[in-house]
Formats: structure tokens, C-alpha cells, sequence
């Protein structure tokens, strides 16, 4: 797990949700995690793909979502299934974003995919990246988990180059 | 909640945006900004072709535009909205502020960029800047951006 690639994207969550609720966020619990990731609420997953790749997921509550999101419109807003979604979708964004211009300036070179929400029971499908770090954001909305993994291309290529051939 | 001076046209009228983002969510923040500072949503659109039909059906007299967005991404509506009229007005929002993205987009005809989160005092500052040089807008609002008037 290399830090100078996941750093940019905690520091980035961190502001996002800093700047967006005008009030201190936290960061808590942060920890390696190499077992499939277990959502808990509604996550938002983004592959990477380039000279860097690997996901990230952003995962929070769907109370935590529409708190957000009525903080945002200045006045509460009924709950639906479609405003958490919106909400998620849109934090992800957001995130990527600002964690992307900070790798983009530093010369790499990738192209990141749409948000895919994971809503459902069935859970998030496993990733070739086992290893990520996980990480709580505390807000004033309430808990924001993060989960990045992130490679060098170049790496998991000689990765792969190293396995055997099987037939 | 901060209070800012409307930004109004020469003629007193509230000045109209167009707001361009995929995200619907995105949009009502964008809107709720407009409405404090003295703002009217012209049209709103979710994709690059709609913001072209919108801006010739409009006629805002500044553009909120995002980048990456379906159909037609926001830098390449850009290229065909200011070839058409030259005047337009069109600020770039999105989170993906990297400086190529942001040299492709004044390259194309954008008068400036903003990043997200949008921070509303600094997206007033940039709007004041960018209406300064229209001969419709009313010029210097009386207080400074971020500068509560309550």
C-alpha cells in the first residue's frame, strides 16, 4: 500500500466534508483491511484506472446522506431513496475530484469511471485489490467510512508477470 | 446562513443563470447560491446539448457550467455555446480542477473555473469579477463577499 497515493484522497474527503458542512470533521479508526468490503449504509464505488489504479468507496448511512443533503439545500428535504443516491453520488464526486487534481498535478495520468452506488442487500462485488485502507470520517452529520486501494500499474504488472502461466 | 448584496444588471433586474450539472443535487446548491445573492435560474440543464439549446432558448447572462457530464461534457459545450455567441459568460464548476482540464476550458471561451464544494463567498467573488466587464451589470455590490450584512 503506498501512502503518497491514498493520502491525497483522505485529505481530500476530509475537506470536502469539512468545506461542505462549514464545521470539523475528524478522522478516526483508521486501519489496513484486506478482507472483502463489507458496506454499511449506502456506498458509492469509483475505479481508477491508468498509471495508478485501484477504487475507492464511500459509504455512509442513508440518515447521514439526507442530513448532508438537507445541510446543502438549507432547509430539510423529504427523504427518498433518489436524494441519497443524488447525495452519495455527488460527495463521491466530489472527493474524486479534488484527490485527482492533487495526482493529475503530480504528473500521473489516468481516467476515473462514474460512481457506481451499491444500495442493495447483495453487498459490493470483491476487487482484485485486497488490501485498503479504511478509515472513518466523524461529521457533524454523522460517520463516513472510506475505503481506498491503490496501485502503481506498474507494480501489478510485474505482479502479473510473475505468476506462472497455468497452461 | 451569510448574506451577500445582490448582484444585479445595470437595469436593476436580477441576473439570470444558467445551471448546468448532471447532478441534480449539485444543481439545487448552485441554485440555493443564486437565490442569495439576488439571483434568477433561467434554465437548468444536465448535459452538454441540453445547455446549448437552454442557452440559445434563455439567453442567461451567466453560465454555471460542470465538466463531466453525459453526452456532451461541459468544455466541449463551452467551445460551441461561445462560437456562437461570444459574449456569453460561462464559469466553470467542478471538482476535477486540474490545470489541464482548466486551461482546456478558458482555452475554449470560459471566463473562469471553481472548484468543489463550491464555497458560496468565493463563487460570489468570481461572479462579481466576471459581470464586472458587462455593460449590463450594476458594478461594485456594496459589501465584500463573505461580509455578513445582518
Amino acid at each position: 500500500m503506498r501512502m503518497e497515493l491514498i493520502q491525497p484522497f483522505i485529505n481530500a474527503a476530509d475537506a470536502v466534508f469539512a468545506e461542505s458542512l462549514q464545521a470539523p470533521t475528524t478522522i478516526a479508526d483508521l486501519s489496513m483491511d484486506e478482507n472483502t468490503y463489507r458496506r454499511k449504509g449506502v456506498a458509492a464505488l469509483i475505479a481508477i484506472k491508468g498509471d495508478i489504479e485501484g477504487r475507492v468507496i464511500l459509504d455512509l448511512a442513508p440518515e447521514v446522506a439526507m442530513k448532508v443533503a438537507s445541510h446543502l439545500a438549507g432547509g430539510p428535504l423529504p427523504e427518498s431513496e433518489q436524494t441519497v443516491r443524488e447525495t452519495v453520488c455527488e460527495l463521491a464526486n466530489m472527493v474524486i475530484g479534488n484527490s485527482v487534481t492533487l495526482l493529475n498535478d503530480q504528473g500521473f495520468r489516468f481516467k476515473v469511471f462514474p460512481p457506481e452506488i451499491h444500495m442493495s442487500e447483495e453487498g459490493l462485488a470483491g476487487t482484485v485489490d485486497t488490501e485498503a485502507m479504511v478509515l472513518c470520517i466523524e461529521t457533524p452529520c454523522g460517520e463516513v467510512f472510506l475505503n481506498i486501494a491503490m496501485h502503481y500499474l506498474h507494480r501489478r504488472r510485474r505482479e502479473q508477470n510473475a505468476v506462472p502461466a497455468l497452461d | 446562513m451569510q448574506q451577500f448584496a445582490a448582484l444585479l444588471r445595470k437595469d436593476q433586474q436580477p441576473v439570470r443563470y444558467l445551471v448546468v450539472d448532471d447532478s441534480v443535487f449539485a444543481r439545487k446548491n448552485l441554485i440555493k447560491m443564486i437565490e442569495q445573492f439576488g439571483g434568477e435560474v433561467a434554465g437548468e440543464a444536465g448535459d452538454g446539448l441540453t445547455a446549448i439549446a437552454e442557452y440559445n432558448r434563455a439567453k442567461p447572462d451567466i453560465v454555471l457550467m460542470d465538466i463531466t457530464m453525459p453526452q456532451m461534457e461541459g468544455i466541449e459545450a463551452v467551445e460551441r455555446i461561445v462560437r456562437q455567441h461570444p459574449d456569453a459568460r460561462i464559469v466553470m464548476v467542478s471538482s476535477v480542477g486540474y490545470q489541464e482540464n482548466i486551461l482546456a476550458a478558458l482555452q475554449k471561451g470560459a471566463k473562469h473555473f471553481v472548484q468543489k464544494p463550491v464555497k458560496p463567498e468565493v463563487l460570489y467573488e468570481i461572479l462579481r469579477y466576471v459581470l464586472g466587464d458587462d455593460p449590463h451589470a450594476a458594478g461594485a455590490p456594496v459589501a465584500l463577499a463573505g461580509e455578513s450584512l445582518s
